[in-house]
């Protein structure tokens, strides 16, 4: 028995060109089965289409971020095969995407439910592959399901595209040479914040963070409380809450005696919709310490959360890695062709994966191959335009996105109900750029190992 | 013969021949044909049919005998999970030592919590072990972050090297068992169907059949008759002057030792551990495999456990895409009002099909899917209750050939 990854429909095709329909042939999985340039990886499509794993949360905390993702992934689908009024592909800056689907395969599609389990998102990918016979994996909506996917997805070897992760570990002491992340992350996050909060608040200031006591929350807290005390802040306290809780008035109550005059929500999600409606609730933005106004920052925002917490985020700092207010050609472009099909702007979570997916179907097309080690040499180092973001930088060293970062704040008047974030600043890439080897990164260790494709 | 009485046999051979001819039993439609999406003939369905039927017999142990509820057995299983993959990160990638591991820590553990909660009874019982294994949980998810890698849990890295085994660097470890990967399959093609040999899935079932075996012997020990009797009357059998918490702990422990070897199995065959495999989500599914399949029946839990994770593997993967394929001989307005009313039941509301399900099972069925079969071979005028019958009914699970 051979080193084999399952390749269910390429082995099926191979066996019926063999002409033995009706005979049992059995076929011993070696790579030496294959024989042209396009085989010789797990699920080499041999057919006229080709298959896609979307794998996204459609229960669980992370619901509608998932199902926003979902709206996004059939969107560009309908895209690539030629739909629809192609979205951003007329605006992205690589012109390989003629709508004829990805190497002139049409485009499918197979969709899962990862629960936000990791064990769930884990079976649904195996079935993805060993069933469906999927090229490439791609979704996830928290940090712990895209690292488990990521290392699926390295051992089966296929290409896995993130979706929502913000982690640093996940390109970072995660990362993994099948894996590609095009969303921000949290040493973004803190490095895009810092000079906005001095300019906005002072360079003398006191923070108290609430983190919620998971590898997200550490990461993120890590990377504010760094770039923050870069900026000449003192951190006064970091205390840890945990992710299922919903009261956090026990916690709000002694930043008050801290002496601190900014609180950190390093919380997502409920949690922050949670925290901050408490935190407003006690006053604690009327109040006035150490001579200044008590503020509060919330590193990562979304749309989603916002609508959650509602008047509360009036006026309240944070990052995010895509609006849909924003007026360059792609972002318009993107917005109008998902509001006429769904009837509502886009989240930042759709924006990340519809991008994920055009990138990954340009990156094989200038390949021309569907091997996975094809496809992550043409995703390394390569630079893009037209997607929403500005210059786009595809990392080789830890296969993570770098552009621009985007600072928001809640709105003070609202139109609708979508429009609840205003843009303070866009903090360009080199602010934001990092040593592959930085130690919030995972230091030195952390490696992409050799990219596998299977088979 | 095996210590078995014939029935008892003739049952354990059934179950041996369908886990041995799982790879067709499981895959009865052609690949491409609409209804392919019902095949559930791949690896990674198939063990975890046999690693949770593993988990649901020995839950049925402790809850089917001695009628003990505990909604804490996820714990045991996570518990497992841990030793098993810290084993293959230091030590070696067969998976052999990394499954005793599993086994003797989940048996460990369930000895201390089962010491403390088996002092209590009933729902005092419940509510101890659900709080032991939450509490197992948060500390899994933050506190204990170092140990079980938090919320991103645990994977085997290139930078891992277990003394025992010779990879080269940089190369990431696979499970094996003396050089055979768990992943590694032999596929057969006959016509348009192809079926998928595994090597992780007859290992697994091996462990199935060997807990079978196992599960048997203890139901139709003397043993078993003790703990049988904690279930019909405890306090009668306290008054006759026999001390009973040995027997409910050694049912507390073996029960644990089960769910620990399930859990070294998950691990053996796909690598990698979270802590919301301790979540109390999971230790409620196996207490609905157990009764969903028939409480205190042999077979009942593997039925019960194949059928949840049917559902949840297969039902949640189809989208309105499918339905529209299916539908798409029909006029468009039938076709759009067919995917509209099917479309609660399908993708994210595999939760609600499985509900109702589980409703019409518990309501028209109380012995469970096992109840159900003996019914059918009622009316086929066999008149034997046989257990085994009870496989013929799991058709959406097992179709026939």
């Amino acid at each position: 028995m051979s080193k084999s990854k399952l390749t269910r429909r390429g082995v099926l095709k191979t066996g019926a060109y063999a002409g033995a329909a009706g005979l049992a042939t059995p076929i011993i999985f070696d790579g030496s089965v294959w024989a042209d340039g396009h085989s010789g990886f797990t699920n080499a499509p041999t057919g006229d289409t080709v298959t896609l794993g979307f794998n996204v949360p459609q229960s669980g905390p992370y619901a509608d971020e998932g199902a926003d993702e979902l709206r996004a992934y059939e969107l560009a689908v309908e895209h690539l095969n030629g739909g629809g009024d192609g979205g951003m592909i007329p605006t992205f800056s690589s012109k390989t995407l003629d709508g004829t689907g990805i190497n002139g395969k049409k485009v499918e599609y197979v969709t899962g439910d990862t629960q936000t389990k990791s064990d769930a998102a884990r079976a649904s990918a195996r079935s993805m592959i060993e069933k469906d016979g999927a090229i490439m994996i791609t979704g996830g909506s928290s940090s712990g399901v895209a690292v488990a996917v990521q290392a699926l997805c390295q051992e089966a070897g296929i290409i896995f595209m993130a979706g929502l992760t913000h982690s640093n570990d996940t390109t970072g002491k995660d990362r993994k040479a099948n894996g590609f992340r095009h969303f921000f992350n949290s040493y973004m996050s803190g490095a895009a914040l810092a000079p906005v909060l001095a300019n906005a608040y002072g360079k003398d200031r006191k923070a108290y963070h609430l983190t919620a006591d998971y590898n997200w929350g550490y990461t993120t807290e890590e990377a504010v409380v760094q770039a923050t005390e870069g900026m000449g802040w003192e951190t006064v306290n970091a205390v840890k809450t945990p992710l299922t809780q919903t009261d956090f008035s026990s916690y709000i109550a002694p930043v008050l005696q801290s002496g601190a005059d900014v609180l950190v929500l390093n919380h997502y999600g409920g949690n922050m919709v949670n925290s901050l409606t408490n935190a407003v609730q006690f006053g604690l933005r009327d109040k006035e310490v150490n001579g200044k106004n008590f503020e509060i920052v919330v590193p990562l925002y979304s749309r989603l959360m916002a609508r959650g917490a509602g008047a509360n985020v009036k006026g309240i700092f944070g990052s995010t890695n895509w609006h849909w207010s924003l007026q360059d050609e792609g972002s318009k472009a993107f917005v109008k062709s998902f509001g006429t099909k769904y009837g509502f702007p886009p989240s930042q979570a759709a924006h990340t994966v519809y991008c994920q997916t055009l990138l990954y179907a340009d990156a094989v097309n200038r390949a021309g191959s569907f091997n996975p080690c094809a496809v992550a040499e043409a995703l390394e180092g390569f630079e893009f335009d037209g997607l929403g973001n500005g210059k786009t930088l595809y990392r080789a060293e830890d296969h993570q996105c770098f552009k621009d970062v985007l600072v928001v704040k809640g709105k003070e008047n609202p139109t609708s109900e979508f429009d609840l974030l205003e843009i303070v600043e866009v903090t360009p890439v080199d602010q934001v750029m990092y040593a592959p080897d930085h130690p919030q990164m995972g230091g030195a260790e952390a490696t992409l190992g050799e990219c596998n494709p299977g088979a | 013969m095996l210590g078995l009485n014939k029935k008892d046999f003739q049952l354990l051979l059934i179950v041996a021949v369908l886990a041995l001819l799982a790879p067709f039993i499981l895959n009865p439609f052609p690949e491409g044909s609409g209804l392919a999406q019902f095949n559930a003939g791949y690896p990674d369905l198939m063990q975890r049919f046999v690693i949770f039927g593993i988990f649901a017999i020995g839950f049925n142990i402790l809850f089917g005998l001695t009628g003990y509820l505990s909604f804490g057995h996820a714990a045991f299983l996570g518990v497992g999970s841990y030793a098993a993959i810290w084993m293959m990160k230091l030590v070696t990638l067969n998976v052999i030592p990394a499954i005793l591991m599993a086994i003797v820590f989940g048996g460990l553990f369930a000895l201390i919590v089962g010491f403390v909660s088996l002092r209590r009874s009933g729902i005092y019982f419940s509510i101890l072990t659900l709080a032991f294994a939450q509490m197992s949980y948060a500390l899994a998810y933050s506190v204990l972050t170092p140990i079980t890698g938090g919320e991103t849990g645990l994977q085997i890295k290139a930078t891992d090297s277990p003394i025992l085994s010779n990879l080269a660097d940089g190369e990431i470890g696979r499970a094996n068992l003396f050089g055979m990967e768990m992943g590694s399959s032999y596929l057969m093609n006959v016509g348009n169907w192809l079926f998928t040999f595994n090597a992780g899935y007859y290992i697994a079932a091996i462990f199935m059949l060997i807990s079978f075996y196992v599960s048997i012997r203890i139901f139709r020990s003397p043993f078993g008759m003790m703990l049988r009797a904690v279930k019909s009357n405890q306090q009668r059998m306290n008054y006759t002057g026999l001390n009973s918490r040995p027997y409910t702990l050694a049912a507390f422990v073996i029960s644990g030792m089960y769910a620990g070897l399930a859990g070294g199995l998950m691990v053996a065959m796909d690598t990698q551990v979270g802590p919301e495999r301790m979540f109390w989500t999971a230790s409620g599914e196996v207490v609905l495999m157990t009764i969903l399949g028939g409480v205190g029946t042999l077979i009942g839990p593997v039925l019960g456990a194949g059928m949840i994770k049917y559902m949840e593997n297969i039902i949640s993967k189809i989208n309105d895409n499918i339905l529209h394929q299916w539908f798409a001989f029909m006029p468009d307005g039938i076709e759009d009002f067919l995917v509209t009313i099917i479309h609660p039941f399908i993708g994210k509301g595999w939760h609600l099909t499985l509900g109702i399900v589980f409703m019409l099972v518990v309501i028209f069925l109380p012995g469970g899917l096992v109840e159900g079969g003996q019914r059918i071979a009622g009316w086929f005028g066999k008149g034997k209750k046989a257990d085994a019958e009870a496989t013929d009914t799991d058709a959406g699970t097992k179709p026939a050939e």
